[in-house]
């Protein structure tokens, strides 16, 4: 075993310890804190795909994250007022089913994902990043000034949605079903990283001009990524969505999507667990900072730059060492 | 997140004479980021009614929100799971109000709101645990129609940022002005220049201005609506002319007639003391938002006087009572739980140095909300 | 809607134009000379109308206030830069864009720590006060032709700047090859922390004009500092030209975007629903200009071809 692997294994035991113990000690908060903390690791895994993989810096994700949540809100606002979606040419109800909303939400962010691509990747660097945030500020100004859906005000979802032979309203079935959730989405990113796909990948990130040499495309094998990583972000907004009640564009707006980089990059680029270790540090860190000082941010920021500063591959890379996982 | 402080003396108090806190209010509010003026007004406000009161067995917990919907739910569910709290309050914004207070109430907490009224609800959303103590969200745009109906305005021009509040509040002055209107146009939230708009008034031949846009939004509109030579009467609700933005707009303002359910010259005995206490305390005069903090506390402490909050029933009858001495007189509730009060018309003047506002009429007496029949309660 | 209005509304997207073109110079001549992406842009901005503000209050010199709103941000430019960007120049843009990012949470909650939470007042002097009228009877703003005259001059001093000087010769061949200049024997840390400071002062300059008008706030930075991404999207890294024409033809289009547009609605919808909707629409014409120039050009009208 590795020490990352090592490392790996103290995160998934505390991930399953620390609710399990807050269940006997009756602490629910901290059971809605760690899903808080799973559910912003699901969307920086799926960050971690464009970003780690991919070499695509995206500072638009909060659009995948904001859509996803949308899918929930729409869909489930629809049921609950018992009206129609839409009426012509077919009629399609509303629902609070997850399992639907997430297929929803995965196939809404992936189109967006895919449109926003196809634009994006036409260039390259310091251009993409100031693509995907102008894009997603774009989006978030719409949903602002759109009557539909609560513009600004977002929407209220009274009750959480349902999973088959579940209670999602109590707080550890939730947790466990985005642990659940969180655990298979890194199992696919683990095999997606040694796939043909996730090699072809890695090689456009770094010798882009070889991989041309070998007939793949490098743009069609970003704009992949993309889609995927936008997916995945895509399902945790959905859950965020469902974790809130909530759902509103403060999701679309751009320091979310600064904050779901922030998590990858505490965590460690390109490592698996990276984002599960940034998120539960930023989720922790917020709580315990946030307790100390009302000028909590100011902290917070002089955390993140010494974390990159001293250029040790965020978390991860300090306790496990240097070395990319995936390369 | 949850900038969670223990702030009541009356706390701190108990905690000194060893008794055991019997009940305990959470207070959401925002107090970093940008809007945080108004949540330290509601905060400081209200903390000063508790203090005046200085009883034993109350527990006040103090959060921030940043103004994000998300960390206004998750601190909810902090108050509600792990503190155990009896009542929430403290809200600023509308948005953060629709996320927070439906699953409040449902899950059998009070919610006494100290600013943010949506339609929602005061309307077919109201819940016998909500009680706005504030208004509700028209009531400031309908006063400013009525005002422009009186003045014999027959073309006003007017504009609101696109957004929920901003289509309420255009709807609002329409309900009561119901003349021609110059024009009427929806800006971009957070807008920060407003030359176009101007230039489309100076082109619309429109004999006043009406217009609501919050925060650093109308400071921008004022300053460029003075310097454009444009000099037709202004109006709008009291959020764009509160104490705190009045001395960064400056002289901009003079004159412009907003409306108000509270002003710091209404005259009354409770509201002296209480300008009198804020400005003792604090050292700077109280706005609109520090009054129904002040109110809010006031309420709940009237209503812990005769009921116990456990007993939901006694508890919410002794809360609909309203029987407490309002900063801004009369004060009753609906049925739906919203005030039912006076709206003033004020005009915003300079006193030495600092600016702020003087009531110059009554725009509309014992205004309920428009919404009311559309509550079942 | 007359001939008048229409010229009005034109000056109106210059002016914003104008002040756009402020902060997108300062960022475009970072990326192209030193290839590092500042997020934080948007807070020397912020810091140049806190400064200008305070010493407004303080002395009530609307020059000093220009004066010190400059040189506050040049000055806090340069300590950031030698504190934090000179670590990352050999770095990633992630690492740039997440240090950054940083940055901006220190600077907003930092600013707020020290001037508290409400808004600062700042205003026009009196003798750039009230409006002007221009030939064909337009009363226009006479600050607000400042701000165009102002603008204007900046960019061709920038422009001399660079094609002109000993220094300009140094932040041309940088942006060419960095070995080289260094090989040459320029100072290239010291022309680094100049050009940082040179941007930083040129978007506290422009916080401080457009403070005057609008409101003092933490936070007043970003907004501004997305539309110059946008605006350096469209005229192309590195090109002060293209941020300049970048510039006019955002702020032009946001404008008459935002005015022409609720009224083309309202030939098919009823006039409340048609400002609603239109309205909606043009808060995202500059990104659809901004989509259309990628089309066409993806290293924007003016950015290198690679």
């Amino acid at each position: 075993m590795t020490r990352e692997a090592a490392v790996n294994a103290v995160i998934l035991l505390l991930l399953v310890a620390v609710p399990g113990w807050a269940l006997y000690a009756d602490e629910p908060f901290t059971i809605t804190l760690a899903t808080r903390a799973v559910i912003f690791a699901l969307a920086a895994v799926g960050l971690n795909i464009a970003l780690g993989l991919g070499g695509l810096v995206s500072l638009g994700h909060a659009v995948y994250f904001g859509l996803g949540g949308y899918a929930m809100g729409v869909l489930a606002s629809h049921a609950q007022n018992y009206t129609p979606l839409m009426e012509w040419p077919f009629v399609i109800e509303g629902t609070k089913s997850m399992p639907v909303i997430w297929l929803t939400a995965i196939v809404v962010s992936a189109i967006a994902a895919l449109l926003i691509g196809l634009l994006a990747l036409r260039t390259s660097g310091v251009y993409f990043i100031m693509i995907t945030l102008a894009f997603g500020q774009m989006i978030y100004f719409f949903a602002i000034s759109w009557p539909a859906y609560g513009g600004e005000d977002g929407l209220s979802i009274y009750v959480r949605n349902g999973f088959p032979g579940l209670n999602t309203l109590v707080p550890i079935q939730f947790y466990g079903l985005c642990l659940a959730l969180l655990l298979i989405v890194l199992l696919f990113s683990a095999l997606l990283a040694r796939s043909p796909f996730g090699l072809a990948l890695n090689a456009a990130r770094q010798v882009p001009h070889r991989v041309e040499t070998v007939g793949l495309d490098p743009v069609r094998l970003k704009l992949v990524a993309l889609v995927i990583s936008g997916a995945i972000t895509g399902l945790a907004g959905a859950l965020f969505a469902d974790l809130n009640r909530f759902v509103s564009p403060t999701m679309l707006s751009w320091q979310m999507s600064g904050e779901i980089m922030v998590f990858v990059i505490i965590g460690g680029v390109a490592r698996l667990f990276g984002p599960v270790a940034g998120a539960v540090i930023f989720v922790l860190l917020e709580h315990l900072l946030g307790g100390i000082s009302e000028y909590w941010q100011v902290f917070l920021g002089i955390v993140l730059l010494l974390i990159v500063l001293s250029g040790k591959g965020g978390v991860i890379g300090m306790l496990a060492g240097r070395g990319r996982a995936h390369d | 997140m949850s900038m969670k402080t223990l702030l009541a003396a009356a706390a701190l108090a108990a905690l000194a004479t060893g008794a055991q806190a019997q009940v305990k209010v959470g207070m959401i509010t925002t107090l970093s980021g940008g809007g945080a003026s108004l949540g330290i007004d509601i905060r400081d406000g209200f903390m000063l009614a508790i203090e005046e009161d200085g009883r034993d067995g109350l527990e006040i917990i103090v959060a921030d929100d940043q103004r994000k919907p998300d960390v206004a739910v998750q601190i909810a569910d902090e108050m509600i799971q792990s503190d155990k709290v009896d009542i929430l309050t403290g809200i600023v914004w509308s948005n953060l109000a629709m996320a927070v207070v439906p699953s409040a109430t449902a899950q059998g907490k009070f919610y006494l709101s100290t600013n943010a009224a949506p339609a929602q609800l005061a309307g077919k959303g109201c819940h016998p645990l909500y009680f706005s103590v504030s208004y509700q969200n028209d009531n400031l745009h309908e006063a400013a129609g009525a005002y422009a109906k009186s003045e014999g305005y027959s073309n006003p021009f007017i504009m609101a940022p696109n957004y929920p509040a901003g289509h309420d509040s255009l709807n609002g002055f329409k309900r009561f002005y119901e003349g021609e209107l110059a024009g009427e146009i929806y800006t971009e939230l957070g807008q920060t220049d407003y030359a176009a708009e101007i230039a489309q008034i100076r082109a619309s031949g429109a004999d006043s201005v009406f217009f609501f846009l919050p925060g650093g939004m109308g400071i921008s509109f004022l300053k460029q609506y003075a310097d454009s030579g444009v000099d037709l009467p202004v109006m709008g609700p009291a959020f764009s002319f509160d104490q705190a933005i009045l001395q960064a707009v400056g002289d901009a303002a003079l004159g412009v007639k907003n409306g108000s359910n509270w002003s710091k010259d209404l005259d009354n005995e409770a509201n002296a003391a209480f300008v009198a206490g804020f400005q003792e305390k604090y050292d700077r005069l109280p706005s609109l938002y520090a009054a129904y903090g002040y109110d809010t506390a006031n309420l709940m402490l009237s209503a812990l006087d005769t009921a116990d909050v456990t007993d939901q029933e006694a508890f919410r009858a002794a809360l609909a009572a309203a029987d407490f001495d309002s900063v801004r007189g009369k004060f009753s509730f609906d049925t739906n739980q919203h005030p039912i009060q006076d709206i003033f018309i004020r005009e915003v003047i300079k006193e030495g140095d600092i600016y702020t506002n003087m009531i110059v009429g009554t725009a509309i007496e014992d205004r309920s909300s428009a919404y009311v029949d559309e509550c079942s309660m | 809607m007359s001939p008048i209005l229409i010229a009005e509304q034109v000056l109106n997207g210059l002016q914003f134009g104008v002040m756009l073109f402020l902060m997108a110079a300062g960022l475009t001549l970072i990326f192209g000379v030193m290839g590092l992406i500042n997020l934080a842009h948007g807070s020397l901005y912020m810091v140049g109308a806190f400064a200008a503000a305070a010493v407004a209050g303080a002395t009530g010199s609307f020059l000093l206030a220009l004066v010190a709103a400059l040189a506050a941000a040049a000055l806090a430019g340069a300590l950031v830069e030698l504190v934090v960007i000179r670590r990352l120049y050999n770095r990633d843009h992630l690492d740039q864009v997440l240090a950054t990012f940083a940055l901006i949470l220190i600077f907003s909650e930092g600013t707020r720590w020290l001037f508290g939470s409400f808004p600062l007042y700042l205003d026009i002097p009196a003798w750039l006060s009230g409006p002007v009228t221009l030939p064909g009877g337009i009363q226009y703003p006479l600050y607000r032709l400042a701000l165009i005259v102002l603008g204007l001059l900046v960019a061709v001093g920038l422009w001399l700047l660079i094609s002109r000087t000993r220094i300009g010769i140094q932040i041309r061949a940088g942006e060419n090859d960095r070995e080289m200049i260094a090989a040459l024997g320029v100072d290239i840390s010291k022309l680094y922390t100049l050009v940082f400071a040179l941007g930083a002062g040129l978007a506290g300059l422009a916080g401080a004009l457009v403070g005057a008008i609008q409101s003092v706030q933490v936070g007043m930075g970003e907004p501004v500092l997305i539309l110059a991404f946008v605006v350096i999207v469209i005229g192309g890294i590195g090109s002060i030209k293209g941020a300049l024409i970048g510039a006019v033809l955002v702020g032009l289009t946001d404008t008459l975007g935002g005015i022409f547009l609720p009224e083309l609605f309202k030939l098919f919808a009823d006039p409340a629903t048609a400002t609603a909707t239109g309205s909606a629409f043009a808060s995202m014409a500059i990104y659809i200009l901004m989509a259309a120039v990628l089309v066409w050009r993806p290293t924007g009208l003016f950015g290198a071809r690679t």
